[in-house]
């Protein structure tokens, strides 16, 4: 992303996003039931899948406004970590996802709009105007919490890899929003990159404490500090 | 019809996890009894897992052989997802473990179900072998090769062939008069208790009189006087209950108990070795206080097939 137009966006506050747009229409409880059934079954499918286990430290979920930030191994996780967030939270809770996966064929596109409620990122065209960061916060409007995942792709290696800088302008223009670290285990072995048929084993997803940006502080600071959180999830 | 010895069966049980229950409850009251409140904890919250364990096998049983053997499926399903979780594989193992699971182990399941003894019996031990080494090798990845199938290998012959021996016992026919309707019911219950009952006297004899650890770098707490003296009152309950289960006389029910200890003793101590080369001491958090399915039913898995060669023996019935 280009980084310079977006350093000089000045701060957004919630009432801004409030008179610059109305909320999406079709979130939240105006999905239709079929929708919310089909996320109901997948929600609960994935867990059985992935057997994932959910473990919160020194966190509770709340349904006040979030950014999860995780690690990503797996097409699976952010249905994963969608699914693991109680049904309350999980209404007002929007994965971003990659639009080049996600709106390939009718189901997969179905899916993410309909049942996930995805933001849908297009990780080929980004501009200087429509900056990604800037997208995700207008979807998100002043009631909605996302799922990111900083690295900005899935990890071959199973490492975490270095974060990319979008959750540090997420920070920077919303210094209201809890940023909330997501550690993701396991989930490359149920469905590692380049498999469709994924092995039921179990994993273990944790959310770990808030984090916010700290006055003053750089970018890179910020980043690292961020992935440190991630990984001190590990254990 | 000879019902009564199930009756007799269901009511022992009762009154005796009713009683375990009452005493368990009166030491939470009275902490100052001079029991370590750790032990009362851990006693009680092994009870409430065999609640959950009769409650599930009485269900099964209720509705018949073919809900007996779904659940001891699914069981099986579990154990070996922990086991796998556990054990590292690379990536070139994945399509094989896909089709360990979701076909090998279903339709080993479905032979179980079906009483193909002919066909079940060597359909995991020879195929699925043959099976996992050659798709292992298309996949490509030659590192540790025979390293990482047997692991496989070990998983599905631990966790579902053995155990499938224990629903199979449902379709062993016994002749004779005492059998009745529920024999088979009876045969499996009485089993599932003895392998139960090793299990806590082992821990008891270890904890009475343990001095000489089996081996200290495995288990810290399985003693060579555990092995004995839980064989002996195995052997003891066996001989005591031996009218529930059907084709045996007094003496083979008793050398099946003792059997049914040595071999849970071998199983424990196996997957401890598992447990202590991944560093880990539970398999997973299932069922509260009592870890993981595997931690469970490891003693069930080696004393299954055991138990079922011993009863086709003394009722020299045709498997299938």
């Amino acid at each position: 992303m280009s980084s310079a137009a977006v350093e000089d966006a000045p701060m957004l506050s919630p009432a801004d996003i409030v008179a610059k747009q109305a909320p999406s229409e079709r979130t939240g409880p105006n999905r239709s039931p079929l929708c919310r059934a089909a996320g109901l079954g997948l929600a609960g499918l994935a867990r059985l899948l992935a057997g994932a286990s959910v473990r919160w430290i020194a966190s509770q979920p709340d349904t006040c406004q979030r950014v999860y930030f995780a690690n990503h191994t797996s097409h699976l996780d952010a249905i994963v970590v969608w699914s693991s967030l109680p049904q309350s939270v999980r209404e007002r809770t929007r994965p971003v996802a990659a639009k080049d996966y996600w709106s390939r064929g009718r189901l997969r596109r179905w899916l993410a709009e309909e049942v996930f409620d995805a933001i849908l990122i297009d990780r080929t065209d980004i501009k200087v105007h429509q900056s990604p960061v800037d997208m995700m916060l207008r979807e998100a409007g002043t009631t909605h919490s996302l799922i990111v995942f900083p690295e900005g792709g899935r990890s071959v290696t199973g490492e975490v890899g270095e974060f990319k800088s979008g959750l540090y302008y997420l920070a920077k223009k919303r210094p209201d929003i809890e940023l909330i670290p997501v550690h993701i285990d396991n989930l490359n072995r149920v469905l590692p990159r380049g498999e469709f048929l994924p092995v039921p084993l179990l994993s273990c997803i944790s959310f770990g404490p808030p984090l916010w940006l700290e006055r003053g502080e750089a970018k890179l600071d910020f980043l690292a500090r961020a992935r440190r959180a991630v990984l001190a999830l590990k254990e | 019809m000879n019902d009564n010895r199930t009756i007799a069966l269901v009511a022992g049980v009762l009154a005796l996890l009713t009683a375990a229950t009452a005493v368990g409850q009166f030491l939470k009251r009275h902490p100052d009894r001079g029991l370590d409140p750790a032990a009362v904890r851990t006693f009680n919250s092994r009870l409430r897992g065999w609640w959950i364990l009769c409650t599930v096998l009485a269900a099964a049983f209720w509705l018949g052989t073919t809900a007996t053997v779904v659940l001891f499926g699914l069981v099986s399903f579990w154990a070996l997802r922990e086991f796998i979780t556990l054990t590292p594989t690379r990536k070139g193992d994945h399509r094989a473990l896909f089709w360990v699971f979701f076909l090998f182990t279903p339709l080993h399941y479905v032979l179980v179900g079906l009483n193909r003894y002919d066909v079940f019996s060597v359909f995991l031990p020879v195929y699925a072998t043959l099976f996992v080494l050659a798709r292992v090798a298309f996949a490509g990845d030659y590192k540790r090769f025979l390293e990482r199938t047997a692991k496989v290998q070990a998983g599905l012959v631990v966790c579902v062939y053995c155990l499938s021996f224990a629903p199979a016992l449902l379709q062993i026919p016994i002749e004779g008069t005492t059998v009745g309707p529920s024999g088979n019911f009876r045969l499996l219950f009485f089993l599932i208790l003895l392998v139960q009952f090793a299990d806590c006297m082992q821990y008891v004899w270890s904890r009475m009189l343990g001095q000489r650890l089996v081996a200290p770098a495995v288990s810290s707490n399985r003693t060579w006087e555990g092995l004995l003296g839980s064989a002996t009152s195995t052997a003891l309950l066996a001989a005591a209950l031996w009218w529930a289960a059907p084709p045996f006389q007094l003496w083979q029910a008793t050398l099946a108990g003792l059997v049914v200890a040595v071999m849970g003793f071998a199983g424990g101590m196996t997957m401890s070795a598992i447990k202590r080369d991944r560093g880990v001491k539970d398999y997973g958090t299932l069922v509260v206080g009592h870890g993981g399915v595997l931690d469970r039913i490891d003693s069930m898995c080696f004393a299954a097939p055991v138990f079922y060669h011993i009863t086709l023996l003394v009722t020299g019935a045709k498997p299938g």
